[in-house]
């Protein structure tokens, strides 16, 4: 039996768990659900030892642990599978299940013991294993796998999985699932925190919703139902979107927009290091549309996403922008007008130890609108400082970003408040093309409604917008057409009514 | 132990400083103590060595005008993230070029007036201390090698090319065969800011630069370019920034501010070039750079501190038993408080 009582953390102003109490039984599935925030991570992290709680206790059969000690954690028969694995992908499956295990200063190795052990419990758990595959040639599936088998060769009795099915294709998820069922059949208790109601109803005994740090619902999962789910999980309800999409037949009277081709990509290839990163990946968008380009992570789309704003050369193929061949820096890329929502906000979005003014224009800084002195810009060129403040402040205003004021530190705000902030900056001069890679990555649901109707807004006013995410509920969501990217080729862009949640999945998984 | 980022500012960064120099001082009295000495009349024989007459004062500032400039050289490149570790060098090729071209042009006898000749002069020594960061700062931007490595080994290679040129083509033939290169005429060397002292107007020029450093810093693109490619180069580039343009262009104006620095040297205060020309202003302006947190003003300030600890350490070692190597370690130990006490200014250390 492992036991949290009135456990409470606080980090300064923040009360993530504020005196959580639950507890899951051998052979029981404890499903802990809640959106981005709700203090799922944290309440986790003190179960490992990772974080120490303010008050309350963890106990493991009876037996209260010391707090903020992983070794104890370990040895009590807590083993956690993080949502990012801390796997060394140069060593072998088995020397990564042995790393800690063995005593630095011991006289030989014990490898050929742990193989065994190993063995054992692949053969036990039905968990097939290759214990001198490198990690780097493993699927992300296997690698998931083999933190799993870390897990249980130090003896885990409860298992804790944060957000498993994130990086995973349904295929892949499906096949955890099952493992999941075994285990608990074996006799383990397991934590499974996910965000995903279907997920949680499938898999899970007993379901707890956190949000805001605090219990809101539990319930056995044989009396939940989605609807209740959902609602304790985000507390209001959200507005509706409207998608917009292609014209209604009532509208035929007015005119229709005559959509033109912004974007065009043309057999593209990209290497980098040696690895095809794309291979003949070919792609129109044309104004007025959302064309998403849906996969697993690692697919290639970051690659695509650096060919798309200037940071990668292409080496076959031809890019068109605007009828014009595309240009080769982001410089040329920012000047023809394209927005650029990149994936990681903190490291590429925003210099994030600069001030709020201050990134309101990084990209435009040498603008003559910015220059006070002298009458043409330049890198000796004096800013305007007075009117960087001010179009700052306008984006402030405009996009909803809370902060204390134009010349706040940009690292000290919010992920979602940081990415209001660079919707707001590319969004500014009316872009024809917006390129939004997993624009809604780890934000909460309030502020992934607002991207969203941030982007059909753009549509509306008709740019064009390419959306590159690994969320398939977003890519439904908001895109007229869907594409697949599959190991750096990139499928068709076919119509969204045309795809299947499950012909998806296939396709993303390499089977379509 | 763990480290958890402070959420705002607070009194400390006030008291931090105070707090670190207390810290040095408590540090350093036990090595008084341990010499054998009377810590406070050690203390105020320093201080008044340093600070405490005429002579005290401009002998400081005289020693703080090279720390000011080789002082921004680094607070500049530091800033950008490109740590020239080859300010010596630069100063002293710095020091050369601005005597060579000097004599070059007076064997040339082109009669150009003495302002135009110090100015090339001047700009000799700028373009001499840029130009040898120019490869360094290339081979950063084109092949990654690490600029650390190869500006402080040019350090060495350009002290053995200036010892090679001291006893070859530059030695002067008129100084009974020690190893120096010729005088400078007096019309071409600074003029006396104070009579009767070693102070040189070099001290005017040198805080000048520093306040138009701050201004360039806040107020113009390029300075902020530099603040963005330091503090985060791959967002730098993915707003459109060229990077390696602003590296190169940050190289050359950290050497030129080096070399400015061996020019005022030879200039202001010694006439000609030696081996033993710079007692290492070079490396020291790393410590006044980091001391000042890289804020030009800062650099002022630190610098005319060290100069005070090295100048009254000095005067101090004559009168009590206290070596003057005391004040390397009150520099050094106040670099550590003061990185110290910044850090936790902004973290705040949970035990456990």
């Amino acid at each position: 039996m492992l036991e949290v009582r009135q456990v409470t953390k606080r980090f300064g102003e923040l009360v993530a768990n504020d005196a959580i109490s639950l507890s899951v039984a051998p052979g029981q599935v404890l499903a802990l659900l809640g959106e981005n925030g709700a203090g799922k991570s944290t309440l986790v992290s003190i179960l490992f030892g990772q974080y120490r709680a303010d008050s309350g206790a963890v106990l493991v059969a009876g037996r209260e642990l010391p707090a903020g000690d992983t070794k104890a954690a370990l040895a009590a028969g807590i083993g956690m599978v993080h949502q990012h694995f801390t796997l060394a992908e140069n060593l072998s499956v088995l020397d990564n299940v042995m790393i800690g295990q063995e005593s630095l200063l011991g006289w030989h190795s014990a490898a050929g013991h742990y193989r065994e052990k190993l063995m054992q419990i692949a053969v036990d758990y039905g968990l097939a294993v290759t214990p001198d595959a490198l990690v780097r040639d493993l699927s992300v599936g296997e690698r998931q796998r083999v933190e799993i088998l870390k897990a249980l060769l130090r003896g885990a009795k409860y298992l804790i999985l944060d957000e498993p099915t994130a990086v995973l294709t349904p295929g892949e998820a499906q096949a955890l699932f099952a493992t999941l069922k075994r285990f608990v059949a074996k006799g383990l208790a397991i934590i499974f925190i996910s965000h995903k109601l279907s997920e949680v109803l499938a898999v899970s005994d007993q379901i707890i919703v956190l949000r805001a740090g605090r219990i809101v619902f539990e319930s056995r999962t044989s009396n939940a139902d989605a609807d209740a789910l959902a609602l304790a999980m985000v507390g209001k309800r959200l507005a509706a979107i409207d998608r917009g999409g292609p014209p209604k037949a009532q509208a035929l009277s007015e005119p229709i927009a005559i959509t033109v081709p912004v974007l065009a990509i043309e057999g593209i290839s990209a290497i980098r290091a040696g690895r095809m990163l794309i291979q003949d990946a070919s792609l129109q968008i044309n104004s007025a549309e959302i064309v998403a380009i849906a996969g697993v992570a690692g697919n290639g789309q970051q690659a695509l996403a650096d060919l798309l704003c200037g940071l990668m050369p292409v080496s076959a193929g031809s890019i068109t922008l605007a009828g014009a061949s595309a240009p080769k820096d982001p410089r040329g890329w920012i000047d023809a007008g394209v927005a650029r929502i990149p994936e990681d906000r903190l490291a590429t979005g925003v210099i994030a130890d600069l001030s709020l003014a201050e990134n309101a224009i990084a990209h435009r800084h040498r603008n003559l609108s910015y220059c006070r002195w002298p009458r043409s810009a330049g890198w000796l060129q004096v800013l305007d400082l007075r009117k960087m403040r001010q179009h700052a402040q306008a984006i402030i205003s405009q996009f909803d970003v809370r902060c204390s004021g134009v010349e706040q530190t940009t690292r000290t705000l919010s992920g979602g408040n940081i990415q209001k902030f660079i919707l707001g900056r590319e969004l500014a001069n009316h872009p024809q093309l917006v390129i939004a890679n997993q624009p809604t990555w780890g934000l909460d649901v309030g502020a992934v409604n607002y991207v969203h109707q941030q982007l059909l807004a753009v549509k509306q006013r008709g740019a064009a917008v390419l959306l590159i995410s690994e969320d398939l509920d977003e890519v439904f969501t908001i895109a007229d057409r869907i594409a697949v990217i599959f190991q750096g080729r990139l499928g068709p862009a076919l119509p969204a009514a045309h795809w299947s949640q499950q012909q998806i999945g296939l396709t993303m998984a390499g089977n379509g | 132990m763990r480290l958890e980022r402070r959420s705002g500012h607070s009194v400390a960064v006030l008291v931090a400083p105070l707090a670190a120099i207390a810290a040095t001082l408590l540090i350093c009295a036990l090595l008084v103590a341990w010499a054998g000495a009377p810590i406070a009349d050690t203390y105020s024989l320093l201080f008044a060595g340093g600070f405490g007459s005429k002579f005290a004062l401009t002998e400081t500032l005289t020693r703080a005008t090279p720390l000011i400039l080789t002082g921004l050289a680094a607070a500049v490149a530091f800033r950008a993230r490109f740590f020239n570790i080859g300010a010596e060098g630069q100063l002293y090729v710095g020091a050369l070029a601005a005597v060579a071209c000097a004599s070059a042009l007076d064997e040339a006898q082109l009669g150009l007036p003495d302002g135009i000749i110090f100015a090339l002069m001047i700009a000799a020594a700028l373009l001499a201390g840029g130009v040898l960061l120019l490869g360094p700062a290339l081979l950063k931007s084109k092949l990654a090698v690490d600029e650390v490595v190869t500006t402080l080994l040019s350090n060495f290679i350009v002290l053995l090319l200036v010892s090679a040129l001291l006893d070859g083509v530059m030695k002067d033939p008129s100084a009974m065969g020690w190893p120096q290169s010729v005088t400078l005429r007096p019309e071409l060397e600074l003029g006396r800011l104070i009579e009767r002292t070693r102070l040189h107007t070099g001290f005017v020029w040198a805080l000048m630069i520093a306040l138009a450093i701050a201004l360039l810093n806040r107020h113009t693109a390029f300075g902020f370019e530099m603040r963005a490619v330091g503090a985060n180069a791959q967002a730098s580039r993915f707003l459109g920034m060229a990077v390696d343009r602003v590296t190169i262009k940050t190289a050359l104006l950290s050497g030129a501010l080096a070399g400015l620095a061996g020019a005022f040297e030879v200039a202001g205060r010694t006439g000609y070039v030696t081996l033993d020309m710079s007692p290492g202003y070079g490396y020291s302006g790393i410590v006044v750079a980091m001391l000042a947190g890289l804020s030009p003003v800062g650099v002022v300030v630190a610098s005319v501190f060290v100069a005070g600890v090295l100048v009254g350490a000095d005067s101090m070692s004559r009168v009590v038993a206290v070596p003057n190597y005391i004040a390397d370690v009150i520099v050094a130990s106040s670099l550590l408080t003061m990185l110290i006490a910044t850090m936790l200014t902004r973290y705040r250390i949970r035990w456990r």
